[in-house]
């Protein structure tokens, strides 16, 4: 089995191999391993890829997959160019 | 800033129900929805729906989105504002929304807010899961159902959940061959009634296996296959090849939380609701003050309940800001009972755990 070839992240194109290589290196929870990787910071904001790399999170640490706490989310959902923010009319 | 009584986030079943009563009831309302047209996964339903007469059993799910729309005409543009292909991009704790429609960038101001922003497909992890022609259910759906395109010549499903069922069944019938439905459980996961109609059409449900991985140059032209153990582990040697140019994939749902959780509700994750899912009273209320949930996104169920749910919280958020709907009480009442019925017996034995898991404020 090739670990390379198994995308977890497609947004950010990460494969499980990434994922193991970070768990080994003792990047054991969420946050720190989207730091590294990028997972949940492309255009779905970890959509598709949370509850995978949480389940390789519980499968590593022996814990319920539902204990693994995911990432923070924070606005905005999705992209937004910043001109249109910029240029959104306000009068506060 | 735009002020209003009321802002739901998404016009699917759930969203549309709760406008509908929300209006009914006096309020204003403006609706967000991120496609370009009302009814959520319910216009891409071309089958009839189960049930009761009450939530519209055997009418269409297509049909049911228009019943839904058109019980949204006659109110006057003051009173209910549609947002179609605009996306609610942010919810803060002090009820703001920001809305992000054709480039323009616009702040509400809501006194309430429901969320039913529904929620999205589950992938799977496996060798070359990224190949072209590997979909989710809900992709085929689309392509096929609302855009009339074959998604391609034939086609292996992978999980037999409701979904899986009947997408096999609407492949089949738009001419697309359905070579096989594999399912990781050792039993099929979706109504009897589906499986026994594919079956009479020759399609084989093959249980304890799932995809190990995805051949194919430039596109996908096989699988490979694998059996499983009781405890989920492959089988060495068991390893078969299928020829296909299309995978569904059809394993779940995940609610879409984002929203609640950006702005700071209390979420908690039930893995047989689909994942992070709101802690929320007996009035739908969550932990966030005249905050509301309703449909898939307070955990995966199907569309009559979203729809009852989606009433509820429509009337829940009339009654706390002081609208009174003329039929109140009454609709309280049948509302919840409704949904008892709706849960009851062994298919709604999943939902009931996971609910209870959840426990209410």
């Amino acid at each position: 089995m090739s670990k390379r070839d198994i995308i977890i992240c497609r947004c950010e194109d990460v494969s499980l191999a990434d994922i193991h290589e970070a768990l080994d290196m003792g990047y054991r929870d969420f946050e720190s391993i989207k730091r590294i990787l990028r997972v949940g910071m492309g255009p779905c904001q970890g959509q598709s890829c949370a509850h995978l790399v949480k389940n390789e999170i519980a499968r590593y640490n022996k814990v319920n997959p539902e204990t693994v706490k995911i990432h923070k989310t924070r606005p905005l959902i999705s992209g937004v160019v910043l001109k249109d923010i910029a240029e959104s009319d306000e009068d506060e | 800033m735009i002020n209003r009584d009321l802002v739901i986030v998404g016009g699917g079943p759930a969203g549309l129900s709760a406008a509908k009563v929300a209006l009914d009831a006096g309020m204003k309302v403006t609706l967000i929805e991120r496609f370009n047209q009302l009814g959520g996964q319910l216009i891409k339903q071309t089958h009839k729906f189960f049930g009761s007469k009450l939530q519209y059993a055997k009418t269409r799910g297509f049909d049911i989105a228009k019943i839904l729309i058109d019980d949204l005409n006659g109110f006057s543009h003051d009173q209910l504002e549609i947002l179609l292909d605009a996306t609610c991009v942010a919810l803060y704790p002090d009820k703001v929304l920001t809305v992000y429609q054709y480039g323009k960038y616009m702040k509400y101001n809501a006194k309430s807010v429901i969320v039913a922003t529904g929620a999205s497909e589950k992938i799977l992890a496996f060798e070359n899961n990224d190949l072209p022609g590997i979909y989710g259910a809900g992709a085929i759906q689309t392509i096929m159902n609302i855009y009339g395109i074959q998604p391609g010549k034939e086609v292996v499903m992978v999980g037999s959940g409701n979904i899986g069922l009947i997408v096999a069944y609407q492949l089949l019938q738009a001419g697309v061959k359905v070579s096989a439905i594999l399912e990781a459980a050792s039993y099929i996961g979706g109504y009897l009634v589906h499986a026994s109609k594919l079956k009479r059409l020759g399609v084989d449900i093959l249980t304890n296996t799932t995809v190990k991985k995805a051949v194919g140059e430039e596109k996908l032209e096989k699988i490979i296959t694998v059996k499983l153990d009781e405890k989920w582990q492959e089988i060495p040697g068991s390893e078969a090849e299928m020829d296909t140019d299309v995978l569904c994939i059809s394993v779940g749902l995940s609610p879409l939380h984002q929203l609640m959780s950006m702005a700071g509700v209390k979420m908690v994750d039930i893995s047989e609701l689909g994942g992070l899912v709101p802690k929320k009273t007996c009035d739908y209320e969550t932990t966030v003050d005249n905050v509301y949930a309703c449909g898939d996104v307070t955990g995966i169920e199907e569309a009559s309940s979203a729809m009852v749910e989606g009433r509820i919280c429509g009337l829940m958020a009339a009654n706390h800001l002081g609208f009174k709907h003329p039929n109140g009480e009454q609709l309280e009442d049948d509302l919840n009972n409704q949904l008892c019925v709706l849960r009851q017996g062994p298919c709604g034995e999943k939902i009931r755990c996971g609910l209870k898991k959840v426990g209410e404020i």
